[in-house]
C-alpha cells in the first residue's frame, strides 16, 4: 500500500507536467486544428531558459528569499517563452493559415528541428545541471516521501489549470476563444478579433509549457537539448487520450499518464513503462476514438 | 447622411461577375427589402458589407466612412451585424454564451483582469449578462438560455442567431432570409419581432425569399437580377414591375 501511495505520488508529479504541456497541444489544436510539433520545444526553452537565469550572478542574490526568486524566475521564464511562442506563431505558421493544413505541420516540425539545434549549438549537446534550489526538503507522510519539490510541482500546475479552466469557461474572454475555436469566419462578424484570439493561445500555451520545463529542470535537476522531444511525445499522447482539441481532458489525460506511467514503472518493469503507456493510448483509442471527454467539443480552445 | 451609402459595388470570381454596378442608400430606422432569383447576388451583396469580401470596384460608406478593406470584427464594432442564410451558431455553446459572444466587441476584456475578477471586470461581465438576457427576452428565449444552442429547434435556432446579432449592439441588422424554414405562425412572429427591432431603433436590411415577409415588412425593395439592380421603389411598385415579374417568372414568348 505504501508502495502504491509512493508511486501515484510520483506519478502525480510527472503527470501534472505532461498536463501542462499537454495544454499548449491542445489550445492551439483547438483554435486552429494544427498539432505544434514545436509546442516539446518550448517547453525544452523553458528548462534552459530557467538555468540560463538562476546562474546569472544578478539573480543569485534574489534566491536569498527562495519563494520570491521563484516566483520571479517562473514569471521571467514564462513571458520569454511566451515572446518566444508569439514569434514562433508569427513566422512559422500565419503566413500559411489559409494554406492547406499538412503545409502548416511540416512548417511545425521545420520550427521544431529549428529550435533544438538552435539550442544545440548555443548550449551544447550534453546534460546540463541545475543548481540545487530546494535542497532535500521532504516530509515523511504515513511513510510517504513528499518532497518539497514535488509539492511546488503539483501546486503550480493545478494552480494553472485551475486558472485557465476559470478563464475558459467562465469569463467573457474565455467565450470568445470557445466562440473562436468553432467558428473564425462567424466569430470575427460578430466583433471577436480572431487573430488576437490566436496570439493569445501562443501566450498562454507557450507560458506554461516554459513553465512545466523549468520545473523539470528544478526537479530533475538536468536538462538536455532533445528532452522537448520525450515530453512532449508524451505530452501530446495525453492530449490524444483526453481528447484533442479539450482543455479538461489535456488535464485529465496528463495526471493519468503521469500515473500510469510511474505504476507501470513500478509494478511492472521500468522498461516497458512506454510500451504499457502507449499501449493504453491505443486501447482507449479503439475504445472512443475521440479521447476521453471528446464527445463534448464544447470546451475546446 | 444615409447610414449607408453604396456605390457602384462590382465583385467577380473568376469570369463570373456575381455583383456589377450595384448602388443604393439606406436611411437610419428603414427596413430594406432586397430581393431577387437564386445566384442573383444578394449573398454576395452581404458578404461585401460585412468584410467577409473585398470589393474589386466600388464604395461602401457607413455613417459616412468608407469601410472598404476594414476587417470583420472592425466593421461588426462599427454597428454593423448580420444573420445567416444557413444557420451559423456555436452549436456546442449554451444559448446565453451564443448571444454573450455576440457582446464581445463592446467590452475590453483583458486576460488578467478576467483572472483577477477585478471589480470592473465583475461589473462589465453582469452588464453583459444583463444585454444577453434582455435580446434573449426580445425573442423570447429566455427559458432556454442554458440549453445548448445545438438543442434548439430549428425556427428557435434561427431567432438565437438574430439574438446574436443584436447583442452586437448594432445600427444596422443584416438579416439572410430569416424566414427560410419557418413555419406560418412562425414567419408571422418574425414579421413582428423584425418590426420590433426597427422600433427600437435599429435599421434593417433584409434578403427573403418568403414575400409575404418581405413586402409586408420592408418600406422600400430593390430587386437584383444577375449582379445588377434591374428595380427599385416602394414594394406595391416593385410587385406591378414588369422586369421583375419576368425576373421571377420568365418573359412570355409571344
Amino acid at each position: 500500500m505504501q508502495e502504491f501511495l509512493q508511486q501515484l505520488v510520483n506519478g502525480l508529479t510527472m503527470g501534472s507536467v505532461y498536463a501542462l504541456v499537454a495544454l499548449g497541444y491542445t489550445m492551439v489544436y483547438g483554435i486552429l486544428k494544427l498539432i505544434n510539433f514545436a509546442h516539446g520545444e518550448l517547453f525544452m526553452l523553458g528548462g534552459f531558459f530557467g538555468l540560463t537565469w538562476l546562474t546569472a550572478s544578478a539573480f543569485s542574490g534574489l534566491l536569498k528569499s527562495p519563494l520570491l526568486g521563484l516566483l520571479v524566475l517562473f514569471l521571467l521564464v514564462m513571458a520569454m517563452v511566451a515572446v518566444i511562442g508569439v514569434l514562433l506563431d508569427r513566422v512559422a505558421y500565419k503566413p500559411l493559415r489559409r494554406s492547406p493544413r499538412l503545409t502548416a505541420v511540416v512548417s511545425a516540425l521545420g520550427a521544431s528541428i529549428f529550435l533544438q539545434n538552435a539550442v544545440m549549438l548555443v548550449f551544447g549537446s550534453g546534460y546540463l545541471v541545475f543548481p540545487d534550489v530546494a535542497r532535500d526538503i521532504y516530509w515523511m507522510v504515513g511513510g510517504v516521501k513528499i518532497t518539497l519539490m514535488r509539492v511546488i510541482i503539483f501546486l503550480v500546475a493545478v494552480c494553472f489549470m485551475v486558472g485557465l479552466y476559470l478563464l475558459v469557461q467562465k469569463t467573457q474572454l474565455g467565450a470568445a476563444m470557445r466562440a473562436a475555436s468553432l467558428d473564425h469566419d462567424t466569430s470575427r462578424l460578430m466583433g471577436i478579433d480572431v487573430d488576437k484570439i490566436i496570439m493569445l493561445v501562443f501566450v498562454i500555451g507557450p507560458a506554461l509549457g516554459a513553465a512545466a520545463g523549468l520545473m523539470v529542470g528544478l526537479y530533475y535537476r538536468q536538462i538536455n537539448f532533445a528532452m522537448g522531444w520525450t515530453y512532449g511525445i508524451r505530452a501530446f499522447t495525453a492530449a490524444i487520450m483526453g481528447g484533442i482539441g479539450n482543455i479538461p481532458g489535456a488535464m485529465i489525460g496528463g495526471l493519468l499518464l503521469g500515473i500510469i506511467e510511474t505504476l507501470g514503472a513500478g509494478y511492472i518493469s521500468a522498461t516497458w513503462k512506454d510500451a504499457i503507456s502507449f499501449a493504453i493510448l491505443i486501447f482507449i483509442l479503439i475504445w472512443r476514438p475521440t479521447g476521453l471527454l471528446g464527445e463534448r467539443v464544447a470546451d475546446k480552445v | 447622411m444615409p447610414l449607408l451609402q453604396v456605390e457602384n459595388l462590382t465583385k467577380t470570381f473568376g469570369g463570373l461577375t456575381a455583383v456589377a454596378d450595384v448602388s443604393f442608400t439606406m436611411q437610419r430606422g428603414e427596413i430594406l427589402g432586397l430581393i431577387g432569383p437564386n445566384g442573383a447576388g444578394k449573398t454576395t451583396v452581404f458578404n461585401l458589407i460585412t468584410g467577409i469580401y473585398r470589393p474589386d470596384r466600388g464604395r461602401i460608406e457607413f455613417n459616412g466612412r468608407n469601410i472598404v478593406g476594414l476587417k470583420p470584427h472592425s466593421i461588426a464594432r462599427l454597428g454593423i451585424a448580420r444573420t445567416f442564410q444557413t444557420l451559423r451558431l456555436f452549436p456546442t455553446m449554451t444559448v446565453l454564451e451564443n448571444v454573450m459572444s455576440g457582446q464581445h466587441c463592446r467590452t475590453k476584456a483583458g486576460v488578467v483582469a478576467s483572472l483577477l475578477r477585478t471589480t470592473a471586470q465583475c461589473a462589465e461581465e453582469e452588464k453583459t449578462v444583463a444585454v444577453a438576457d434582455r435580446c434573449l427576452d426580445l425573442v423570447r428565449l429566455t427559458e432556454v438560455r442554458n440549453e445548448l444552442a445545438e438543442n434548439l429547434p430549428y425556427g428557435r435556432q434561427r431567432l438565437l442567431e438574430i439574438a446574436r446579432a443584436l447583442a452586437t449592439a448594432p445600427q444596422l441588422l443584416i438579416l439572410d432570409e430569416p424566414a427560410s424554414g419557418l413555419n406560418e405562425g412562425e414567419s408571422l412572429e418574425l414579421r413582428m419581432l423584425i418590426e420590433q427591432i426597427r422600433q427600437s431603433g435599429v435599421t434593417i436590411l433584409l434578403i427573403e425569399h418568403d414575400m409575404k415577409v418581405v413586402m409586408g415588412v420592408s418600406d422600400r425593395v430593390i430587386v437584383l437580377e444577375n449582379g445588377s439592380v434591374i428595380c427599385a421603389g416602394t414594394p406595391a411598385a416593385v410587385q406591378s414591375d414588369q422586369r421583375v415579374i419576368e425576373a421571377y417568372l420568365g418573359k412570355e414568348e409571344d
